[in-house]
Formats: structure tokens, C-alpha cells, sequence
């Protein structure tokens, strides 16, 4: 008993203690559903029913064989990396355009941002209206010119290109604040002593203002990557994953397998593999920066 | 002197790209509100402005599409798993930014990996798991999910804020006859306004906006958050464009307000939460 109370006024060990409620939770809502996830992926199991079979690798088997899951992968790396590309550029110009003061700037800061508050189901539903067919203001357009209207989101590719797209636009806000963070801790000095020394607007853009930028090229890079591989609410809202299973990420799949298709066992299974891809991708792409830091700054 | 009116020269062209930028920005939000000010028999198109705009679509989707229910329903989903995040990552961090010893450096580096975990990819058994503790459709279900999947994120940024606090004001109050459970509350938490606003901000969008685990747990109408409420009007509704547009401006309507207002903030926090 005294041992106890010691340990607890003394040793700077008990303070442990204080994460227990968010142990406890992660217990309960991370570990133990990843286990049983892993279980239920071993079972034909419905989604509703009190009884399911133990079914081995099938599941396993019947993913790799399954065209629907390798589009789905396909995709999400699509999504993934390329709203990266995208966003990266994108927010890298915006952040040059809007860093120093002029009339315009706040304005249009606030309203790139805006987007990025509101979330990906609600930006697919208001997109759908712009790309829908039957009187969408993009078809609204080609009208105008005499063109006849286009079913945008009826073309596998095009549907992908559009969610991709809309993705990598209306969330450029997030990452154009971090670059505008960057940009306005390099000290003006810099650019200043290379402009005296004759550097062209290129070469002080090359040389100073990237090499500055790295921090933030890391993180929107990693915050943008892990989100883009998480993609749902947009597929969801914008085709479904149609036409057919076109467009589907892992995520938008897992939610069809499950509730459309009541196949718990198969999306437990895809579930797993999409856990254990993007686990890896985000401990990959942390070994790979930081190996670059040392490189720049060690 | 030449120097100068090249500036000015160059301001003018970042004005207009400027304005450009921000009319490309500004066009969905357009859309959506053009066409919830107009009648569902109006054939215009959606870039033209209405005519005689009129806001009964307003009411049908705070009446008839129960969106004022949502949003009260997310309210209250958004403040106490905001509360609950606050709370348990505070104490958390405390011993893992002050303590550096091997099972609080595995504790952390367990809580940051978990912010990349897909939350869809753990739903399903999440959502059996939920109908064995009697779960779904309850509140407590979905505060006690969202908090978890909330904490991380909070943990990350309360440990760097805590490291940042000098470690000899602890000392001094440990001199001084303070218990060590004791400093927490009385040294620490008092400095850490600037982070908690953060975290506030920060989480309380993301609850705001999540979609996933709110229809896997809230599957009755009566529990429908704002997410949920949206997308049942654009799948079931689509009869009804122009009120399905009034409820998604409906919808965003208070987080732009909330935005408008603390503008300085949300910068600051995304910033600190992207920047170690």
C-alpha cells in the first residue's frame, strides 16, 4: 500500500497514468476492431446474420481475382498521388501569387479557402450540379456554342479525371496556406542580397525560395498523400463508383461491398488490404523524407 | 524609379489574376446558391441569376428536410466529442511531452499512427462491434468513435505545444510542496489557450464534416447529422434539385460564419497542426 503511494507522489513514471482514457479508447475503437476485422475476413459473413462460416483464404483468393478490387486500387492510387501532383502545384503558385500585399489578396485567400472548410460529400453534391447532363452549367456552356451535351460522368476515365480534379481543386487551400506559412518565414534579406548580386526573378525562385520551402513541401506532401488515399465522400456523392465499378476507391468499395452487396467477410477482407497499403505508404514516404532532410541539413 | 512601375505594373496583373482565381473559386458556391433561390420549375440555367428569388425552398428543407434537426444533431455529436478530445489529449500529452521514457515514446508513436488509419477500413468491424455494446443509433456511440479517431491529431499537437513550456516551471512547483499530479492543472494547463484553440478549430471542422462514421452509427432519420441529411436529399430527393441546394447551402452557411469570424485562428491551426 505505501509502495503504491510513493509511486504515485514520486516516481515521475505514474504520470503514465494520465493517458489512460485515451488508451482505453484506442483499445476499444482501434486495436480490438482491427483484430476482429482481420477475423471477420476469414468468414462469409452477411453484415446482419448471427451465424457465419470460417471460409479460409477465400476471400483473399476471391480479391486478388476480382476485377472491381484491382480498378479500385488502381484508383485510389490515382487519387492519392496525383491530387499530390496537383495540389502541390496549385498551391505553390496561389501561395506566390497571394504572399506579398496587394488589394485583392485577402479576398482571394478567403475564397480559395473557403472550399477546404466544407466537406467532400457536400463539394460532390455541388458539383453534381455543374457536371450534371441534363442541365449542367458546364453542358449549359457547350450549348451556348452549339456543342451538343456531354454525359461527363459516363466515361470511366473522365469520371476519375473529374473526381481527381475537383479534389485537387477545391482542397488547394489547405496546402496554399502551408506554403504561405513557408513563404513568409524566409527572410527578405535573401532575396534581396541575391537581386543586388544579379539574380534573375528565376534563379532567386530556384535557388532561395524552394530550397526554403522544403519543410512545407514535406508536410503538405504527407497530409495530402494519406488524405488523397482515403478518398470517399466525393466518389460517393459524384458517380458511386460508377459507371459500373469505374471510378470506385478502396474506401467507396468497401462501403458497397458492405451495404449494397452484403458481402462483410469480402469488404472486411479489402478493408485489411487497404489498412495494411497505406500503413506502409505512410511509413515509406516518412523513411524517404526524412533520409532527404539529412541530406539537406546534415 | 523604373523599378517602381514595374511593381505597380505587376500589382495590376496580380489584381486581375487575383480576381480571376477567386471568381474560379467562387463559381460552385454560385451555382448552389442560384438555384436554391429559384422555383423547381424553372428552366433557367444555373448560371443565370434568379429572378425573383425567393427562399421556400429554405423553409421546405428546415421543415419538410429536417435540416435544422441535423444541425443540432451534429451540434451536439461536434461539442462533446470536441470536449472529450480536448480533455483526454490534454492529459495525455502531458506525460509524453515531460516523461521521455520507452513506454511513453511507444505510446506516442502508437497515437500518431493512428491518424493514418482509414476509417473505412476498420468500419466494418467497428460497426459489429457497435451492435455487441448496443451502440448504434446512440449518441454516446458516435461522441465516444468520433473522439477516438479525433485524439491523435489533438495528442500530436498538445505533446509539441507541452515540450515547448520550459520544464523548470514544473520543477518549481514541485519544490515548492506542488504534487506531481497536481502541476498539470495548475502550471500547465493554464498556458495552453493558443493550442486549444487550435485543436477546437481543427477538430471541431473535421466532426463537423465527417461522413463515415456518422452513416455507419446514425442510421435513424431522427439522428441524422448535417453530412447524412445532405446526401439523403441528393439520393432520395432528386425530384427536388432546388431545395436539395438550399439545404447543402443551409449546411455550410455556419462554418463559413464561424470561418469569417476567427479567419486568423483556422490559419494558425492548420499551420500548427501541419508544422512540427
Amino acid at each position: 500500500m505505501k509502495h503504491i503511494k510513493t509511486f504515485l507522489q514520486n516516481d515521475p513514471r505514474a504520470l503514465s497514468l494520465l493517458t489512460l482514457p485515451a488508451v482505453a479508447l484506442f483499445i476499444t475503437f482501434v486495436l480490438v476492431p482491427i483484430i476482429s476485422g482481420l477475423r471477420i475476413s476469414f468468414t462469409d459473413w452477411n453484415g446482419y446474420s448471427q451465424s457465419y462460416a470460417y471460409v479460409g483464404f477465400s476471400n483473399y483468393q476471391e480479391m486478388f481475382r476480382n476485377d472491381a478490387v484491382w480498378v479500385a486500387f488502381r484508383n485510389t492510387i490515382i487519387y492519392g498521388f496525383g491530387s499530390t501532383a496537383i495540389q502541390t502545384v496549385i498551391g505553390l503558385s496561389l501561395a506566390m501569387l497571394l504572399c506579398r500585399k496587394f488589394l485583392m489578396r485577402n479576398v482571394t485567400r478567403t475564397f480559395v479557402y473557403l472550399p477546404a472548410m466544407v466537406a467532400q460529400v457536400i463539394i460532390g453534391y455541388i458539383w453534381y450540379f455543374l457536371v450534371s447532363y441534363e442541365h449542367g452549367s458546364f453542358n449549359d456552356i457547350l450549348k451556348l456554342f452549339g456543342h451538343a451535351p456531354v454525359d461527363w460522368m459516363a466515361k470511366g476515365w473522365r469520371a476519375i479525371l473529374f473526381i481527381l480534379l475537383i479534389n485537387s481543386v477545391e482542397y488547394s487551400g489547405k496546402t496554399m496556406i502551408i506554403f504561405l506559412a513557408g513563404l513568409e518565414s524566409i527572410p527578405h534579406v535573401y532575396q534581396e542580397a541575391a537581386e543586388i548580386d544579379g539574380a534573375s526573378g528565376w534563379q532567386v525562385f530556384r535557388n532561395i525560395t524552394i530550397p526554403m520551402l522544403l519543410p512545407a513541401f514535406t508536410t503538405s506532401l504527407v497530409l495530402n498523400i494519406i488524405g488523397g488515399l482515403k478518398m470517399f465522400g466525393l466518389v460517393v456523392a459524384l458517380t458511386d463508383g460508377g459507371p459500373g465499378y469505374a471510378s470506385h476507391s478502396l474506401s467507396s468499395l468497401i462501403n458497397s461491398m458492405y451495404f449494397a452487396n452484403q458481402q462483410a467477410g469480402f469488404s472486411a477482407a479489402i478493408g485489411v488490404f487497404s489498412f495494411i497499403f497505406i500503413m506502409c505508404v505512410s511509413v515509406l514516404l516518412r523513411k524517404y523524407l526524412n533520409a532527404k532532410d539529412m541530406k539537406y541539413n546534415g | 524609379m523604373g523599378k517602381k512601375t514595374i511593381n505597380n505594373r505587376y500589382n495590376g496583373l496580380k489584381n486581375i489574376g487575383a480576381v480571376l482565381v477567386g471568381i474560379f473559386y467562387f463559381i460552385p458556391f454560385y451555382t448552389v446558391i442560384s438555384i436554391s433561390l429559384k422555383t423547381r420549375t424553372d428552366r433557367s440555367s444555373h448560371w443565370a441569376l434568379p429572378k425573383n428569388p425567393q427562399f421556400s425552398n429554405y423553409l421546405y428543407a428546415l421543415t419538410k428536410g429536417k435540416i435544422g434537426l441535423a444541425i443540432i444533431n451534429t451540434l451536439i455529436v461536434t461539442f462533446f466529442s470536441v470536449f472529450l478530445i480536448l480533455a483526454f489529449g490534454s492529459i495525455a500529452s502531458y506525460p509524453l511531452a515531460r516523461v521521455k521514457n520507452k513506454l511513453n515514446k511507444a505510446l506516442l508513436s502508437i497515437f500518431v499512427g493512428v491518424m493514418m488509419v482509414p476509417p473505412l477500413s476498420v468500419l466494418v468491424p467497428i460497426y459489429k462491434e457497435m451492435v455487441t455494446l448496443h451502440g448504434i443509433n446512440t449518441y454516446w456511440g458516435i461522441i465516444l468513435l468520433t473522439t477516438t479517431y479525433g485524439l491523435p491529431k489533438s495528442v500530436f499537437m498538445f505533446t509539441n505545444f507541452i515540450s515547448t513550456i520550459p520544464k523548470e516551471l514544473d520543477e518549481a512547483a514541485l519544490l515548492d510542496g506542488c504534487s506531481q499530479f497536481a502541476i498539470f492543472p495548475r502550471i500547465v494547463l493554464p498556458n495552453l489557450k493558443p493550442v486549444i484553440a487550435s485543436i477546437v478549430i481543427l477538430s471541431g471542422i473535421n466532426i463537423w464534416n465527417d461522413y463515415s462514421f456518422q452513416l455507419y452509427i446514425l442510421q435513424k432519420p431522427k439522428l441524422r447529422t448535417i453530412t447524412l441529411a445532405i446526401s439523403t436529399f441528393f439520393t432520395e430527393g432528386r425530384a427536388n434539385m432546388p431545395a436539395a441546394a438550399a439545404a447543402a447551402v443551409l449546411s455550410v452557411f455556419p462554418v463559413i460564419i464561424i470561418y469569417l469570424c476567427f479567419q486568423q485562428y483556422f490559419i494558425e491551426g492548420s499551420v500548427d497542426a501541419a508544422i512540427k
